[in-house]
């Protein structure tokens, strides 16, 4: 009886203890404040990986490359200290310094090919010379390939990758969320034939040699793609892949047409695998990845199930709706098992537009390809990186994945821009 | 991964948690309200109890949060970064009425800076609702998620509307 009733008051005190304990805390964080000794959140992998922070820069890093030497630079997409690249060095514990930082500009794309360190800003595309380490040579004088380039308040990124014949392909993405005549405005119908495609939505090709560049000089590679952040150059079938962020908010606009539910699962994130000419249908069309087919969009006269023109692309991959796909990766490295060899990685930042479900897909992707078209559905590479069990919001995500890069030893690197952590990712037989 | 999840529990339990009080400055910029024909006479021909009770404004002004500024401002008002702006913790929404009475009446077609970060999705006017509403929904965002603000009467929505407090 004693000892029950010291188990109740110890019970008692514990739970009075708890409540002072709570009342003492903050009511809650605003933002997550980028902090240097922040813990990074455990990843879940695929048995027989490994992953490990090299660094928690405190900056949006976006895009990553990583040189044969093993130099990583990184793109934050707003400078910090006044450096918009940074440079970084591993040590032989497992953890990299800042070397250096150049480019004061904001932007997010960043490739690296046949001696030149490409970056984007929002506006315009740069190189900067290497010398035979990889080192940039003229940090502060880049040479600039493109300018000129439309830039909305949202979408505005330009994303960077050259193929092996000298060309180099820009994402402008579209100012608009569904080319209505009223953006985002609850019923406002779609402007008619969405002259904005003429210079936005879609992907742009220049030559990677030729400076001072703009829209006379490039031709309009691909059309109809609201989007694209993530987009790789396959070298086993010599293709584009991009991946299309999906357009938003199908019921705050037609309430009438969409449930909250389908809002928060329409349309799918798409895979395009890209040729010249294609066109993938925005803003008339959406991808709807349960009917498995191209919808009208309600802007444009659709009701939900009128099908789109066939003469839309379809995806090569779909996966589920506004998970924000930022980075796309073709490995080729040796490191990691047979499975993984010429498959694709897809750095997902995660929904905000999955209200009231809980958001999802703060993760990376995995589509395994064969003679570059993939062989079997996606899964689940890395997970883990939100740090907490649900994300009802998108600020309670801790770390959001963006960039990726193959390093020369084939681990896989991650980058995030919340905290501006570098993951990397190794496989140990 | 589960892309399923139960739609009303999640949201309820979010803004009632109290660690999660956090945010009142978000139904002001992300409400993307269809201001449809039908969707306003529903509210409207509701709207026949007068709004005295805090209580009862509370209650109205959550549900108008719900379905017109939850989509962007989220379920504990923090926005989304680069987006859609937070609405706890921000001058924006404990200070001036009519700024914030404006932004609901108006919406939002600039980048915004709330400290340091930059926000810059559309957030469409939402002229259709009534005064009462704005005021409900207003005084719901500036009581909730740890906002400590004042209410907003339908007086004070009708003076900014017709363009006698600027």
């Amino acid at each position: 009886m004693q000892q029950n009733l010291n188990k109740l008051f110890s019970l008692l005190l514990a739970a009075v203890c708890g409540l002072l304990c709570m009342s003492f805390m903050p009511s809650g964080k605003i933002k997550p404040r980028p902090g240097r000794h922040t813990a990074p959140a455990p990843l879940k992998l695929p048995q027989g990986f490994t992953v490990h922070t090299i660094i928690d820069s405190s900056a949006k890093a976006r895009d990553i490359v990583v040189t044969p030497q093993g130099l990583i630079y990184v793109k934050l997409s707003r400078p910090k200290n006044g450096k918009a690249i940074l440079v970084l060095k591993e040590g032989p514990d497992g953890k990299a310094t800042i070397t250096g930082g150049f480019g004061n500009y904001n932007g997010t794309g960043l490739y690296l090919k046949n001696g030149y360190l490409y970056a984007s800003s929002n506006e315009a595309v740069f190189r900067y010379q290497l010398n035979d380490k990889n080192e940039v040579i003229h940090p502060e004088k880049p040479e600039t390939v493109i300018s000129g380039l439309k830039m909305g308040r949202q979408h505005e990124t330009k994303s960077i990758v050259l193929d092996n014949d000298g060309n180099i392909y820009v994402n402008i993405g579209s100012p608009l969320n569904s080319c209505q005549e009223k953006d985002r405005q609850p019923g406002s119908l779609g402007i008619p034939g969405c002259p904005l495609l003429d210079s936005a939505g879609g992907i742009w090709q220049f030559s990677a040699d030729k400076l001072n560049q703009s829209y006379p000089e490039g031709t309009r590679y691909a059309t109809g793609l609201r989007n694209v952040v993530g987009m790789d150059w396959n070298r086993q079938n010599n293709t584009l892949f991009v991946m299309q962020h999906g357009r938003d908010q199908l019921h705050d606009i037609f309430p009438d047409l969409y449930t909250q539910k389908q809002s928060a699962e329409l349309p799918a994130e798409c895979m395009y695998m890209i040729k010249k000419g294609d066109n993938a249908g925005f803003p008339f069309t959406y991808y709807d990845p349960f009917l498995k087919k191209n919808i009208q969009a309600p802007e444009y006269g659709g009701d939900g199930k009128k099908e789109g023109s066939p003469e839309y692309i379809s995806p090569v991959v779909a996966f589920p709706a506004h998970l924000a796909p930022n980075g796309l990766l073709f490995y080729t490295g040796n490191q990691f098992p047979e499975k993984y060899r010429n498959g694709a990685f897809v750095a997902f930042h995660g929904s905000w537009n999955r209200t009231p479900e809980k958001q999802e897909g703060f993760m990376v992707a995995f589509v395994p390809f064969k003679d570059g078209k993939p062989s079997g559905d996606w899964e689940v590479f890395a997970n883990g990186f939100a740090g907490v069990p649900e994300v009802l919001s998108p600020r309670q995500a801790k770390h959001r994945p963006c960039g990726l890069a193959q390093g020369s030893d084939g681990a896989l690197y991650v980058t995030d821009d919340v905290k501006g952590t570098i993951y990397k990712i190794e496989y140990k037989k | 991964m589960h892309f399923t999840g139960s739609v009303g529990r999640a949201t309820d339990n979010a803004i009632i948690h109290p660690m999660k009080k956090i945010l009142v400055f978000s139904c002001l910029l992300c409400c993307i309200a269809p201001v449809h024909a039908q969707t306003k006479k529903a509210y409207t021909a509701k709207k026949v109890v007068p709004a005295t009770s805090p209580v009862e404004t509370l209650k109205r002004g959550k549900v108008l949060y719900q379905k017109f500024c939850i989509s962007c401002h989220q379920v504990d008002g923090g926005g989304v970064p680069n987006l859609n702006p937070p609405i706890v913790g921000t001058s924006r929404i404990a200070g001036k009425k009519a700024p914030l009475i404006k932004v609901i009446l108006n919406g939002m077609q600039e980048r915004v800076e709330i400290d340091g970060e930059f926000y810059s999705n559309n957030m469409p006017p939402f002229k259709t609702l009534t005064d009462q509403q704005v005021a409900d929904v207003l005084t719901y965002i500036r009581k909730s998620f740890g906002n400590t603000g004042t209410g907003i009467t339908k007086t004070e929505v009708t003076m900014v509307r017709s363009g006698k407090i600027k």
